[in-house]
């Protein structure tokens, strides 16, 4: 079936099989594969990009993208780690905190771990008062086997100050 | 269907319909929630935190991870029927009823208990969809959702829901339900018969947890032998009513 889809803001059209998740249209046919494939199962958090209603105001909200079918995401935004930063090669304040605070080792989990953390800041009232509680609920649908998460909460609180400080980064790049 | 466990020859995408099946509403002496409410918008309902404190709260907060509570819906969460899954306790305890809509706009109304007949298995049939659950509002009500788990957001090693209404010191309803712990969802009828008419109290629901322990039916696999489960039945049982009575009384 003929499936069109919107990954960071370029529509993708391929004949693909009905079957086809979301993660490996992304991957196979999109060719960006930042997007990683991991359980298959919707426990690890791997695959999770940002999904955007256009109908719906909204922020972008983490999929996993294992969990969708690719005909599934027609009539949504995409966005995947790729389309994080803006266009001059600016990078987002997410992934300006993963990179300050150390928040990755082997960087398997990071753009599922990023994906989460962009929107828990996006979506809370006062991110910068996020409690520790708060941010380990909000990514507990991401695993992380290198770091213990410490550094990966430093670095969304990072995000959420840079933000506060700099708000006119405060959007993810469509 | 990733599983192999099932293989249909169509499927058919219904979330461009979320508009019209995504909602939470009260309707006289009913709460009617519609099959496309995603898992987040049951955690964040003021209405259902308000109607049955806090019944839902506590099981959406440990039902998967904020991610997946992102997509999925009680609709989803019912016809799945994986007897592990822990909103459909909190549906069984609250008694809920789910509405079936056929061709031509046809509804049948049918209980919890008919709904779930096995694990993967419900009484939807193959030109029917789950459209709504509804529940009965019952005034004194205290809810409450226990549930042990390996890490954080897996399906349950056992889960155990409890609803009640308590009014001048007698429980007026009970509904009691434990996951994980047989082919469906166990509604531990025995118990919510026991508690009925009586004054709460922790000796009452101690006996509540020997029912569920004994009534329920669990196996034993990589979450744990059979008998720990039975076990933690019967303790997850009476602290969910001990802490649905205590809210019940606030």
């Amino acid at each position: 079936m003929l499936v069109s889809i919107s990954i960071n803001g370029q529509v993708y059209s391929h004949d693909v099989e009905p079957r086809l998740l979301l993660v490996h249209f992304i991957r196979e046919y999109a060719e960006l594969h930042g997007t990683h494939w991991g359980c298959d199962t919707s426990n690890c958090g791997i695959c999770i990009v940002l999904m955007d209603d256009p109908q719906s105001d909204q922020p972008p909200y983490p999929v996993k993208s294992c969990t969708m079918l690719a005909a599934m995401a027609q009539g949504y935004e995409i966005t995947t780690v790729e389309g994080m930063a803006k266009p001059d090669g600016t990078l987002d304040p997410i992934q300006m905190g993963f990179h300050e605070m150390h928040a990755l080792q082997c960087g398997f989990c990071t753009p599922g771990m990023m994906s989460t953390g962009r929107w828990l800041i996006e979506r809370h009232p006062n991110p910068t008062q996020m409690t520790d509680h708060e941010i380990r609920d909000g990514i507990s649908g991401n695993l992380c086997r290198c770091t213990g998460y410490d550094n990966i909460i430093k670095a969304i609180r990072w995000a959420a100050a840079y933000i506060e400080e700099h708000p006119e980064s405060a959007r993810t790049a469509r | 269907m990733k599983l192999r466990l099932a293989n249909p020859g169509h499927v058919i995408d219904i979330n461009p319909i979320e508009p019209e099946l995504n909602y939470i509403r009260q309707e006289g002496n009913e709460i009617r929630i519609g099959a496309l409410t995603r898992h987040v918008n049951m955690l964040e309902s003021d209405l259902l935190a308000r109607t049955f404190p806090d019944i839902f709260r506590e099981a959406e907060a440990v039902l998967a991870d904020p991610v997946v509570r992102n997509r999925g819906t009680m609709g989803g969460s019912l016809c799945q029927s994986d007897p592990a899954e822990d909103l459909s306790g909190v549906v069984v305890a609250l008694k809920g009823k789910a509405v079936l809509r056929g061709p031509g706009g046809a509804e049948r109304v049918v209980e919890m208990d008919e709904f779930h007949i096995g694990p993967y298995m419900t009484a939807v049939g193959p030109t029917e969809m789950l459209i709504e659950v509804r529940f009965p509002i019952h005034p004194g009500f205290g809810g409450a959702h226990e549930k042990v788990e390996r890490r954080a957001g897996d399906f349950a090693i056992v889960a155990a829901s409890a609803a009640l209404s308590i009014q001048g010191g007698t429980i007026q309803t009970a509904g009691v339900a434990c996951s994980a712990v047989g082919p469906t969802t166990m509604h531990i009828k025995r118990a919510e018969e026991a508690l009925v008419g009586k004054a709460p109290s922790e000796e009452l629901f101690q006996q509540a947890g020997q029912m569920a322990s004994a009534d329920c039916s669990p196996n034993s696999d990589g979450r744990g032998p059979a008998d720990y489960k039975r076990a933690v039945a019967g303790v997850l049982t009476q602290r969910a009513l001990s802490r649905a009575a205590a809210t019940a009384l606030r």
